[in-house]
């Protein structure tokens, strides 16, 4: 268990909170995905969601980021109530995510990805794209730079700057990924299973790398995770969801103890 | 290395370019200037305008438009309604002449100068575009190919039957007269349905004498000014933060919207680029073919535009000038001049002109086994026909790594 990556202690939590669901539900038809969930995500602390497949995670991730309207429920970006706000509004207030499933463009460079990703700062509009004064080259010429800068922040390799996604290892997207949500500066960083897929050494190497992050760019972190020694090695809190209904939340060596919780993991094992 | 190359074939792409443009600029003195081949080569710079247009709606933003036939209808229409002499009433029969010269200064009418006709243009159609788009744009993938197709329909029908919609007397009677709209007297219509509003006033520029019918070559030349605009404005828009944009919105959606991208406003963006090229090639065309009717405005319109883009390459820019050319010239010298008689040699009864779209449909057939992406395919659609697509490969990708994990 000690083999995750060292602690590192949250910086003090400010006042507002940067992101809280209130009674966040999400129905499908008769399916109810997400039920009446509470959670807050505090300012510079690392919260991880667990739970088994199917319990509701990435759907309450949608509906943090617009993608999926709640059916019921709010949610507030600090002062403001963001429930029904457009994915591209939510990311212009700083929230930022990766998907389970990398997600990059796939005819696109490394580096076109992440200029994407800078999209909601940039102002060039339709004139300002056709007749390109100088201040749409400087921000051009800055995005460009910027999104160098930011894959490298994210360990990718130089030479594999102008390389079209596809091209890249597996490890690699995921990096792509990262600096894609990094190039928008948010505050508010969701990582859907950013492990998805990795050994334990690269696991290890992720979660570092998480915690490196939050010291460098000072933001608060929600993330998806299955990899137990990730989230027990670098999270503030623990977050349990099981189908759809949030059953535990705190430290994360009190969940790991909860009886609710183990018998959520354990039922479902022994009957798989 | 590769920027060594990658600078030598800038300056490569640069030479054609240039080269290009010259052989464009030189071409009508090789010709005589009433020739049909000029004519032709006219109406083929005009597609080569529309198809640019469109170019901005499906080839980059990735938007089935099945209506594009309308923004040729409403800037040949403004083209029509503000330079002819179809509102003859009109401010009490003296006519409305703004920077006209020659014989339409003298004619009733409204006759205003060819260049504010072509932002007129420019503006209705973009109008049209947005008002068309908002609630369109929601939408995705063929229910946009739908809704477009119904509204080019739409607009066809209004040109057909826009002869019995009089406009002048509504103001009158309910608003009393408003300050922008002139007098139109007592029995103007939008349109001249099928008869059409002919003729149209010849385009008219500073410094120039007027144009005329018999004379292709300044129409060849103000054709080719409109190409090269359009050029520019496509090959920037490409590369910048909107055309980024767009094709992020094309190959994934949901990370696009995700990233920022506000999905309606930028599709908005190509559609009402789209619509105003489309709108200025159109005000040109009106000019052009002297008339403005109802059969001009048919969906096979839309579908004669739309298999240029897709010939040439969805999204590449010259590879969409190479494919209205060809069409262009296949649609008005090589099956009316060249091949018509050949159905009539074999013993069949009919003339080639009769099935020109069922030879477009088989040409469209023949590129799409031989060579899917286009004539000269832009990069990132070559990715996409050569099935490296992002699913599979981040798909593969996690398989291997779990592989090699266990």
């Amino acid at each position: 268990m000690s083999a995750g990556p060292e602690k590192a202690a949250a910086p003090k939590p400010a006042p507002e909170v940067p992101i809280r669901a209130e009674g966040l539900t999400k129905k499908f038809g008769g399916l109810t995905a997400v039920s009446d969930v509470d959670l807050e995500l505090r300012a510079g602390e690392i919260a991880a969601i667990i739970g088994p497949n199917g319990a509701g995670k990435t759907t309450f991730f949608n509906m943090l980021t617009g993608l999926y309207r709640p059916t019921s429920g709010r949610i507030r970006r600090g002062q403001r109530d963001i429930t029904r706000a457009r994915p591209d509004q939510i990311t212009a207030l700083g929230v930022a995510r990766t998907f389970q499933n990398i997600r990059l463009f796939p005819t696109m460079t490394a580096r076109q990805n992440v200029m994407i990703g800078r999209h909601s700062r940039m102002r060039a509009g339709i004139f300002g794209s056709i007749f390109r004064p100088p201040w749409v080259r400087n921000e051009e010429r800055e995005v460009w730079e910027r999104a160098a800068e930011e894959l490298r922040f994210v360990g990718l390799k130089p030479e594999l700057l102008d390389r079209p996604s596809t091209a890249l290892s597996y490890g690699d997207q995921r990096r792509v990924e990262i600096a894609r949500a990094l190039a928008s500066d948010p505050e508010i960083l969701l990582l859907d299973e950013p492990t998805a897929g990795m050994d334990p050494r690269e696991s290890g190497e992720l979660a570092d790398f998480v915690l490196r992050i939050r010291e460098e760019r000072k933001l608060s972190i929600l993330l998806i995770e299955h990899d137990m020694k990730v989230v027990m090695g670098i999270s503030d809190r623990v977050t349990v969801l099981d189908h759809g209904e949030l059953i535990a939340e705190g430290d994360p060596a009190a969940v790991r103890e909860d009886p609710k919780v183990i018998e959520a993991y354990l039922g479902r094992g022994a009957t798989a | 290395m590769s920027s060594v190359l990658e600078r030598a074939r800038r300056i490569d792409q640069r030479f054609l370019v240039a080269a290009a443009i010259l052989f464009a600029v030189l071409l009508p003195f090789f010709f005589d200037s009433g020739s049909p081949f000029m004519d032709d080569a006219v109406l083929a710079l005009a597609y080569v305008v529309m198809a640019l247009g469109l170019n901005v709606i499906v080839g980059f933003a990735g938007l089935l438009d099945l209506g594009y036939v309308a923004f040729f209808a409403i800037g040949a229409f403004t083209m029509g309604w503000l330079g002819s002499t179809f509102y003859s009433e009109s401010n009490g029969g003296d006519g409305i002449h703004i920077l006209v010269t020659g014989a339409a200064s003298n004619l009733p009418g409204i006759h205003i100068n060819f260049l504010l006709v072509l932002v007129a243009a420019v503006v209705f159609t973009t109008i049209a575009g947005v008002i068309i788009g908002l609630p369109t744009l929601r939408l995705r993938g063929d229910y946009i190919a739908i809704v477009t197709l119904a509204f080019g329909e739409i607009i066809g029908q209004v040109a057909a039957n826009g002869d019995q919609i009089k406009i002048g007397p509504i103001w009158d009677a309910t608003l009393g007269k408003l300050p922008l709209i002139p007098d139109l007297g007592s029995s103007a219509t939008l349109t001249r349905g099928k008869l059409g509003i002919s003729p149209v006033d010849k385009i008219d520029l500073p410094f120039m004498d007027p144009f005329t019918s018999l004379n292709s070559r300044p129409w060849y030349f103000v054709a080719l000014g409109l190409v090269l605009l359009v050029l520019f404005v496509n090959v920037r828009l490409r590369d910048s933060r909107l055309g980024r944009a767009w094709l992020a919105l094309r190959e994934d959606e949901v990370a696009a919207i995700s990233m920022g991208i506000p999905t309606v406003k930028t599709k908005l963006m190509a559609y009402g680029t789209g619509a105003a090229l489309g709108g200025m090639s159109g005000a040109f065309l009106g000019s052009f073919l002297n008339t403005v009717n109802a059969s001009q405005f048919e969906f096979l319109f839309s579908i004669f535009i739309l298999a240029m883009v897709i010939l040439g390459g969805l999204g590449s820019v010259w590879g969409v000038v190479i494919g209205a050319i060809l069409l262009s010239y296949v649609n008005s010298w090589l099956i009316p001049d060249v091949l018509n008689g050949l159905p009539g040699q074999l013993g069949l009864d009919f003339d080639l002109t009769q099935v020109s779209f069922a030879i477009f449909g088989f040409i469209l057939v023949i590129v799409m086994i031989l060579r899917p992406e286009g004539l000269i395919p832009e990069r990132s659609r070559k990715q996409e026909m050569h099935g490296i697509g992002a699913g599979d490969t981040a798909g593969a990708g996690t398989d291997v790594e779990l592989g090699e994990a266990g």
